[in-house]
């Protein structure tokens, strides 16, 4: 057990570091959460600014335009980007985060070449169908079905809950291929242009109050066979290579945050007294705690998968499990710390508690987390 | 960075498993609880297997390794509920003659507990006016001395290794229980309740795992702290969620998950306290660099 870094890794972080204070004090202002195509500018420049430096797709095989680099060195560049308060993935999180890797092991050459250079470049974006009105936690009961119609499959249905939607240029959609089949075996993954005819976009309006995510209506539209990515009815195993790296390593960088908005919390709590109530300065020790043992266990999945190869294991849903609730806690404290101030929508504390609660339903619900770690880790039997 | 087990770790680990399996496994343990007292000569064959003499350098004549090592050794002895004042002794070596080999038991007074001071040949700290208590854990025979001692960082990491591997084992025991026991037809682990348990069991050993773990590496103040108040609530409520998993079964004499709630409940009064593990915690963002807010 070593929790040093090697001398190759110690110089790549202070390269970062050195690059990272060289351009950030040049970065346009952040747009407002509800301008989204001022959002969808400025997280796409700043993909363009690491694509330039060399960052772009770090974690990304050489072979699909990145830059190989080990699971450690992907880890210390979201550790130094957070702690220099660089701008978060945002627009580009499903094309950098999950749609790009499925693409990059699972695409043909000309797949490849096609998409990955674009999104490293910061050209295009992505956004995630996989979540229908009738098909959230139980993913496999999707019924957007796709018909084939020469080089065509034709799609009709409807996605919900999809993130950035309104700015995306690419969907990967999950599509019934074959409505006979027993329902994990009928699915195909396609990559979906969101400019084709036949499809509308309706954004949903977050208990935060801004649009992130949307409802996609699909009526006929014209997808090309060329563009499925694996074999036509073998979506669900594509569709599980997704979920491991969207729970993977999504939110490595996260824990850092959290761990800057706790000493941030403290601070204020300094400021205006709520210091001095014992149970809640102790509440806060006590999140500290949590967020130092997660940031390990992340060191630890970390090293796992550069041992195993680089594919994150289920040990991802132990993790999103354990953060999703440290997160709530944290802002539910930040409340406690605020006093009436949680109350104003103008602090952004309120904004980030509102949306801490997302955590424990995006990306799989707790409940379904709770699922996968029993069966699949622990090997207790399904239920009927 | 390479934080995971080496080949060593591994092999010194399966070697530790494998003696207390041997040595001190259910019916050596049952019949520890009908007889208690300690077993000198399995305290011996611990010294002779370099249990207390692991950290001590091979020109003293002892095996040489570090605090990691010593951890993994302990989280065996919490799996295993192994009884007697280990870490006590482990902490004499090089101070008291015949700590290392196992030939002298020695007790140490921590906070204002001493365990198995009858037995002890040796007692470190002062227990003038210690008075005999009626122990919670049957396994452990306890004092309570007026004066309280203050807590020893590695005592409270080697702890907290004990909750880790005690806190596993009641995960394991709840799992292997909820695969074979049948109720309305099925096995009780293919129903959410009982199977949400077993996964948050899972995900406490997990993370108090890494902070053990990470402790043990850099020997921080801060990050003993946190393996401590983990390491803690990972045993009890691990052993508490075993129990429930057990049903009625699990609130008996003879199922050993009780032995592994009421050690966690002792072990979690050693060190720290909660409490101050919390306030250096807090104490500790207090003074952390203001950075920026996204
Ligand atoms: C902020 C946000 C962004 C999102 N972005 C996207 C996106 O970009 N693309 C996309 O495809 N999807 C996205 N989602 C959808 C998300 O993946 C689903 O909301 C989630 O999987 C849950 O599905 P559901 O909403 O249909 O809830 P349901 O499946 O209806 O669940 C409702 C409740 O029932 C529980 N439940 C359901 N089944 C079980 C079971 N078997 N055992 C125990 N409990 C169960 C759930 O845990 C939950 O508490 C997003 C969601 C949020 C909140």
């Amino acid at each position: 057990m070593d929790l040093s870094y090697t001398p190759e890794e110690e110089e790549f972080r202070a390269h970062l570091r050195e690059w990272l204070a060289k351009v950030l004090p040049g970065l346009p202002p952040k747009p407002s959460p509800d301008d989204w195509p001022g959002r969808r500018a400025y997280d796409l420049g700043w993909q363009r600014m690491l694509y330039d430096a060399g960052y772009a797709g770090l974690h990304w095989p050489a072979d699909a335009g990145g830059r190989g680099a080990t699971p450690t060195q992907h880890l210390i560049f979201l550790e130094e980007t957070e702690k220099a308060g660089a701008p978060y993935v945002g627009a580009n999180f499903v094309g950098l985060l999950h749609a790009g890797p499925t693409i990059a092991a699972e695409g043909s050459a000309g797949q490849r070449a096609r998409w990955l250079p674009p999104v490293l470049r910061g050209e295009e974006v992505w956004c995630q169908g996989f979540s229908e009105p009738d098909a959230g936690s139980d993913l496999a009961a999707l019924r957007t079905r796709a018909r084939r119609d020469g080089d065509d499959y034709v799609v009709s249905g409807s996605k919900i809950w999809t993130s950035h939607a309104e700015v995306a240029d690419w969907c990967e959609l999950l599509v019934r291929t074959d409505a006979k089949a027993p329902k994990h075996r009928g699915i195909s993954w396609l990559a979906m242009p969101m400019d084709a005819p036949g499809i509308t976009v309706r954004p949903l309006r977050t208990l935060a109050g801004s649009t992130e995510f949307a409802e996609v209506f699909l009526d006929e539209v014209r997808v090309p066979v060329a563009n499925r990515v694996g074999e036509e009815n073998d979506g669900w195993r594509v569709t599980m290579v997704t979920l491991s790296f969207e729970r993977g390593t999504a939110f490595v960088g996260e824990v850092v945050a959290c761990r800057r908005v706790l000493g941030e919390l403290a601070r204020e709590a300094r400021k205006n007294g709520r210091w001095d109530d014992v149970p809640l300065r102790r509440r806060l020790g006590r999140l500290n705690a949590e967020f130092r043992a997660l940031w390990r266990l992340t060191q630890w999945n970390v090293s796992e998968s550069e041992r195993s190869g680089g594919v994150p294991g289920i040990g991802g849903s132990v993790f999103k499990l354990s953060y999703s609730r440290a997160r709530q806690d944290l802002y539910d404290a930040a409340a406690d710390v605020l006093g009436p101030e949680a109350l104003d929508l103008d602090s952004p504390w309120t904004l980030d508690r509102l949306s801490s609660l997302s955590y424990t339903i995006a990306a799989g619900t707790s409940q379904i987390q709770r699922n996968i770690v029993a069966e699949r880790i622990l090997g207790l039997p399904k239920g009927r | 960075m390479d934080f995971q087990l080496t080949d060593d770790q591994r092999a010194l680990r399966a070697g530790v498993r494998e003696l207390l399996d041997r040595r001190f496994g259910r019916e050596q343990l049952r019949a520890a609880v009908d007889a208690p007292g300690l077993d000198r000569a399995l305290w011996r064959e611990l010294g002779e297997a370099g249990f207390f003499a692991l950290r001590l350098p091979e020109t003293a004549g002892g095996v040489g390794l570090g605090l990691p090592e010593a951890v993994l050794a302990f989280e065996e002895a919490g799996r295993a509920l192994l009884t007697g004042p280990l870490v006590a002794t482990h902490l004499a070596v090089g101070e008291v003659p015949g700590a290392a080999t196992g030939e002298s038991v020695v007790a140490a007074v921590d906070g204002t507990l001493v365990e198995w001071l009858d037995e002890a040949d040796v007692v470190r700290g002062d227990v003038t006016g210690a008075v005999a208590m009626r122990s919670a854990d049957p396994l452990t025979p306890l004092h309570r001395v007026p004066r309280v001692a203050p807590p020893d960082p590695v005592a409270a990491l080697l702890t907290a290794a004990e909750q880790l591997g005690s806190a596993s084992r009641t995960c394991e025991l709840a799992v292997q229980h909820a695969r074979t026991r049948e109720q309305f037809g099925q096995p009780i682990g293919a129903f959410q309740a009982v199977k949400h348990l077993c996964s948050e069991m899972l995900v406490r050993v997990e993370v108090a795992r890494g902070a053990v773990y990470a402790a043990a590496v850099t020997a921080d103040p801060l990050d003993i702290a946190t393996a401590g108040l983990l390491a803690d609530e990972a045993a009890e409520l691990g052993a508490r969620d075993c129990l429930q998993v057990h049903g009625g079964m699990g609130f008996t004499w003879e199922s050993d998950v009780h032995l592994h709630l009421k050690r966690a409940w002792l072990r979690a009064r050693r060190g720290q306290s909660a409490a101050e593990a919390e306030e250096a915690l807090a104490e500790d963002l207090r003074i952390a660099a203001p950075g920026p807010r996204t």
